[in-house]
């Protein structure tokens, strides 16, 4: 029969709407406001899932986000499987999947469970103590099999096809929690006109107060006034109320990290929304109401199916409409539980009570539930359960005078439902680096000073009196808004109050029980007590040993017990022991939400020139350069890199080539003082640089090593055109920028990017002038006219360009520079001007052959921050007449200036055939004792089909003065002989640059 | 004839404009047309140059949709104007300032312009940035550089009581910058 459990009527799943879902591919039925975790008890499925190491039959536990149990893998379609869902908080709606996970061939029969039979061996901390020698076997043997045994679920294998949102929001008073407390902050925040987000993760908003069908609320039903109060709140323009979100992270300045699940609950394909979306809000003020749990009782065998937290049989009662169980015993300590049995006992259960407390301590409690017809036990320990996949009686004992347990006696039952006094959800205070507080009287840990602008209210600060909870958010919520208007809210009387116990008396040997304290890692009472006796003394040392508190639950409902437990066998009190810190997220959060759009193009930007898809249709393949993608080569069909750059290098040397040099950092340096400011940040001299003639410029950081190069072209003698390195250009901007705006103020100077303003087009070779005579109007290109290192203004295809003579191949070269939307235009026309001459488009690799022919460093290649540019050969640029310039005086510190320093230089290995690898050692003598003398490393090193031969250049102590000398130079298989040479190989005097 | 190639041929990283219809989150995201855009940076700039408002409050944009100057920083402004007047507008401008140290630059080609508009605009431009875009954080009139996910971006909020946006950012970035701004409309969420 379908939903036997279900009662007749109450709840607030909406009947007139049956949803049917499959669990481990059986069919249940529900209805629409159901969790799964509901529905299953609605049919009487308690058993969900088999338990983390000892593979115990395990039911639900909880009603909330507190579940460590019931943990299901929930199937939304291809690439939609996640594992490790609650099955208290996944919404149930048509079509869904779930399966229980850590079983073996199925849930009923699970060959894994032989570990609890072994139980005495898997104690605390047994891979440590196991898996230690030999050590060849942790990588080989112990890690896979560990992992392949251990773990929660299964990780999804496809792509996530759902997409994630991310949003920033601003407001004057965040409040999260959205049950009574949480409500009244909200009201008293908002009536101020203020903004306001109210968070709560639940699917509805009203928390505690959606169960709760006997308090009033201002003389009204509890639901009545949830109902009022959500129409008001939603009908403000200053209120946001976000139902399903879950505030996870509490960061600095009131930066507070919340993930709503936007599609989770909804059928697939029926919203075309974000599945998540991450907000990321800055609140003026915080107000923290998210409640408490509650805590089990630790007893032997208290983690049988059917026996749940007795809060929670009173919301699957009163919330949707389903009896747990027939027969439910209520075990507790305290008197919230009084309230479920009542509840229970109106539902139609046959209800008895346990309570550990002596008669006089119980309060009205007791006579209450008498008078309702239910049994009641004061003075009464739990020794024990019944049952396998279903628990069926529980063992109790009364505790006498002595302290000693009197004779057991079984309660057949079908549902347990158990208190041990409750915890106050206190996370988001402890990220906030609040500091906490032990509170005796209430045996928890509740917020203390605040460190940040927030305040909590309700039982999120131990308070559980529903009166007193609604006054305490609506003074913490004006208080927040800064409103000095404070209601009095009247409500039905919460029977509140517990006796801490951390675990239940017992008349069995505490070294058999297997009494557990966290469900999640199943982690015993004798477990916790092991750990100490061993020395773990510390709460964080004893949680990394037991795993207590671990993984997705994070010790919600066990770390007060655990942390009792601790104090009680090291004697000491609580705050002696103190508690473990709340990492975020405290409940769990996927990769989507917070990985949010940055996927695939959105991932990072990709920068692309004017003419990126020219080369992309041109057959160009690309590698990456900073954020750039820049065209590497050029294949023809048949081609591979070594082919086609032989070709490329050919043709510029004997033709002409054409190269996208776009991405190179560009700065418009602009002001009076323009060219005092080159002089300070450069280390050569700008001064007498005529307009219209461009310099390689060098500049140094503050250490005297090199920071980038380029070729700078005075405009006019108060603007300089400035190049930069591509992978340098931010950081080259930044550095002047920090030195003009904190070292000197005084210079009337200014910096613009125009990295993109300017595209840039190479044409080098010998035909470089012939291909672009006919283009260019307003500019003498002849040698005279126009030398090389000159830059003039005109227009090439009617653009206005900046022309530069310069070359970065030794060729005669031109640098076409045009604004960036007239770029692709004007390539396309000098490449059918240059058809004739056989003009070839040519990628990075071969600009870096070319340069590396003639010699011409590389920052970042042939430098790595510890080079100056005497060990690159290039002294010779520093102004000497200048005063000073950044780097300047580090040029004589004693290490810089001392000898043996490595000096860039050519090697030319005796084999031409043999390419070098880049970042090889140099030693010399091969065969000395190891370890070796290393006397410097190959930096570039390329096939030279102009050399037909292989070229290097190298950094190697001394290396100028061993000009002739071979060296040796590590290669995968031994060591290759190189001479020394000076570091240009082709067209030594220069000669071809002048054309 | 080659002249009259340069006049047609700006290649816009984004195309031309399309008209377009709203999103269903009711966000119009449509890449501005080809526009001129000039920096200038000086230290004491008086009241106005070329009738552009300089002595206004930094972070506010003054002008009309043809020809705006925004307030970036104490010395710096963001103009734009329509591509034909950028050479007198810069002309004059220079004019205005002589005698004062200052760079005008001219970044036509490095900034493109992507406008913004509907409702939910700004909540779409609360995906990557992190600004307060409500009314009083962020009015009409208002102009900044501020972030856009990885992207760097000027902001500026166009005068007039509906929200209107215009976000500016570098050449290279377009393509990411427009593509996060269409993602981010579906991340509004309408219909959820």
């Amino acid at each position: 029969m379908a939903q036997q459990f279900r009662l007749s009527r109450g709840g607030r799943i909406d009947r007139s709407r049956p949803i049917a879902f499959a669990f481990n591919g059986r069919t249940v039925q529900g209805f629409q406001g159901d969790t799964v975790a509901s529905a299953l008890l609605a049919n009487g499925i308690h058993l969900a899932g088999r338990s983390f190491k000892y593979h115990r039959p395990r039911g639900i536990l909880s009603h909330g986000p507190d579940e460590p149990s019931a943990l299901l893998s929930v199937d939304r379609g291809p690439g939609r499987i996640d594992p490790n869902n609650r099955a208290s908080v996944v919404e149930a709606y048509e079509g869904l999947k779930t399966r229980s996970q850590n079983h073996w061939p199925s849930l009923a029969f699970d060959v894994g469970a032989v570990n609890d039979l072994l139980s005495p061996v898997f104690v605390a901390g047994f891979y440590y103590k196991t898996f230690m020698w030999p050590r060849t076997f942790w990588d080989r043997v112990y890690e896979p099999v560990i992992r392949a045994a251990a773990g929660l679920g299964k990780a999804p294998e496809e792509p996530d096809p759902d997409r994630y949102a991310n949003r920033h929001a601003h407001c004057d008073v965040l409040v999260v929690g959205a049950g009574p407390a949480g409500l009244a902050a909200a009201l008293a925040a908002a009536k101020t006109g203020k903004r306001v987000i109210l968070a709560d993760e639940g699917a509805e908003p009203g928390g505690s107060l959606l169960h709760d069908l006997t308090s009033e609320i201002d003389g009204r039903p509890a639901a009545e006034w949830l109902r009022a109060t959500l129409a008001e709140l939603d009908g403000r323009e200053n209120v946001i109320l976000l139902p399903r979100t879950t505030a996870f992270g509490y960061c600095n300045h009131n930066h507070v990290a919340l993930t709503e699940r936007v599609t989770d609950h909804l059928p697939t394909g029926a919203s075309q929304a974000p599945r998540e979306r991450l907000w990321q809000v800055r609140a003026g003020e915080v107000v923290l109401a998210g409640g408490s749990h509650e805590r089990p009782l630790v007893f032997a065998d208290n983690d049988r199916p059917g026996i749940l937290l007795a809060e929670s049989v009173r919301v699957f009662v009163n919330r949707y409409g389903v009896l747990p169980g027939r027969r439910i015993v209520f075990a507790t300590s305290g008197a919230s539980a009084y309230t479920a049995a009542l509840d229970a006992k109106a539902a139609g259960a046959e209800v008895t009570l346990v309570d550990l407390r002596l008669e006089p301590d119980c309060g009205s409690g007791p006579a209450r539930l008498r008078a309702a017809g239910i049994p009641v036990l004061t003075g009464h320990t739990v020794v024990g359960s019944k049952g396998r996949k279903r628990v069926t009686g529980l063992l109790v004992a009364p505790i006498g005078s002595d302290g000693r347990c009197g004779g057991r006696r079984l309660l057949p039952c079908d549902c347990v439902g158990m208190s041990g006094g409750w915890t106050p959800a206190v996370h988001l205070f402890s990220q906030s680096r609040g500091k906490l507080v032990y509170d005796a009287e209430r045996d928890a840990f509740v917020p203390g000073s605040s460190a940040q602008a927030e305040r909590s209210a309700g039982a999120a600060k131990g308070t559980y009196d529903l009166a007193a909870c609604l006054n305490e958010g609506d003074a913490a919520g004006a208080e927040a808004a800064g409103s000095l208007e404070r209601r009095a809210f009247t409500a039905t009387s919460t029977p509140t109050g517990f006796q801490p116990v951390r675990i239940m008396p017992t008349d069995a040997n505490p070294a058999k029980v297997r009494a557990f304290v966290d469900f999640q890692n199943d982690v015993t009472a004798k477990d916790i007590k092991l750990a100490v006796r061993e020395g773990f003394q510390s709460i964080e040392h004893v949680k990394r040993y037991t795993t207590t508190g671990m993984a997705t639950d994070q010790g919600k409902t066990s770390n007060m017990n655990a942390l009792g437990i601790v104090a009680g066998q090291l004697d000491k009190t609580l705050p002696g022991v103190g508690t473990t810190t709340f990492r975020p997220p405290y409940t769990p959060v996927t990769f989507g939400t917070l990985v949010g759009p940055a996927r695939h193009a959105l991932f990072d930007p990709i920068r692309t020139t004017p003419i990126h898809d020219w080369a992309e249709s041109h057959g160009a393949l690309f590698e990456n350069v900073a954020l750039w993608r820049r065209a590497w080569y050029f294949p023809k069909p048949g081609e591979d890199l070594h082919a086609a750059v032989a070709r490329e290098c050919k043709a510029v040397r004997e033709g002409v080539g054409i190269f996208d040099a776009s991405t190179l950092g560009k700065i418009e340096i602009v002001g009076p003082d323009a060219a005092e400011f080159m002089n300070r940040v450069y280390i050569n001299p700008w001064a007498k640089l005529e307009p219209g003639r461009c310099r390689y410029g060098l500049m140094l950081k503050e250490d005297g090593y090199i920071l980038d190069d380029g070729v700078v072209a005075r405009v006019s003698p108060e603007c300089f055109h400035v190049t930069t390195t591509t992978g340098g250009a931010a950081r080259v901007l930044a550095h002047m920028e920090d030195y003009l705006q904190t070292e000197w103020p005084d210079l009337q100077v200014f910096l613009t990017s125009t990295t993109e303003q300017w595209a840039v087009i190479a044409l080098q070779g010998p035909k470089a002038r012939a291909v672009i005579e006919p283009l260019v109007d307003g500019i003498d290109l002849s040698p005279e006219a126009f030398p090389h290192m000159a830059m003039r203004s005109g227009t090439i295809c009617g653009v206005p360009t900046r022309l530069f003579r310069v070359s970065f191949t030794g060729e005669l070269g031109f640098e076409i520079n045009v604004p960036s939307d007239n770029a692709l235009a004007v390539w396309e026309t000098v490449m059918e001007a240059g058809r004739p001459y056989g003009i070839t488009p040519y990628g990075t690799e071969t600009m870096h052959v070319l340069r590396a022919e003639k010699g011409y460093i590389i920052v970042g290649q042939e430098t790595d921050g510890t080079v100056t540019p005497d060990d690159v050969g290039l002294a010779s640029m520093i102004a000497k007449a200048k005063k000073d310039f950044v780097g300047k005086r580090s040029l004589a510190r004693p290490d810089v200036v001392a000898a043996g320093r490595k000096q860039l230089v050519g090697l030319v290995t005796d084999d031409p055939k043999l390419v070098l690898d880049e970042g090889a050692q140099v030693v010399a003598d091969p065969d000395q004792p190891i370890p070796m003398r290393m006397l410097g490393h190959v930096t570039s090193s390329y096939w030279s089909a102009n050399c037909n031969r292989s070229i290097a250049l190298a950094l190697v102590a001394n290396g100028r003065e061993l000009v002739g000398r071979t060296l040796h130079v590590t290669t995968p298989d031994g060591f290759a002989a190189a001479r020394v040479a000076e570091p240009v190989f082709f067209d030594p005097k220069g000669e071809r640059i002048n054309a | 004839m080659l002249e009259v190639r340069y006049r047609t041929a700006r290649a816009l990283p984004l195309g031309r404009p399309e008209t377009t219809a709203p999103d269903r989150s009711g966000i119009l995201i449509r890449p501005a047309d080809a526009e001129a855009r000039l920096t200038l940076r000086v230290r004491d700039p008086g009241r106005s140059a070329a009738d552009l408002l300089l002595d206004r409050p930094i972070n506010t944009v003054a002008g009309d949709e043809g020809r705006w100057i925004a307030r970036l920083g104490p010395d710096e402004w963001l103009i734009g104007t329509a591509e034909y007047e950028a050479d007198a507008l810069a002309a004059t401008i220079a004019a205005d300032l002589a005698g004062k140290a200052h760079a005008l630059v001219d970044i036509s080609h490095r900034n493109v312009g992507i406008d913004l508009s509907g409702a939910h605009a700004a909540i779409a431009l609360n995906a990557g940035c992190p600004l307060d875009l409500g009314e009083a954080g962020f009015p009409e009139g208002s102009a900044t550089r501020t972030l856009l996910g990885k992207a760097e971006i000027v902001l500026i909020r166009r005068p007039g009581p509906s929200p209107r946006y215009r976000v500016e950012c570098w050449r290279s970035f377009a393509t990411y910058v427009h593509g996060f701004l269409q993602e981010a409309a579906f991340g509004v969420g309408h219909g959820e």
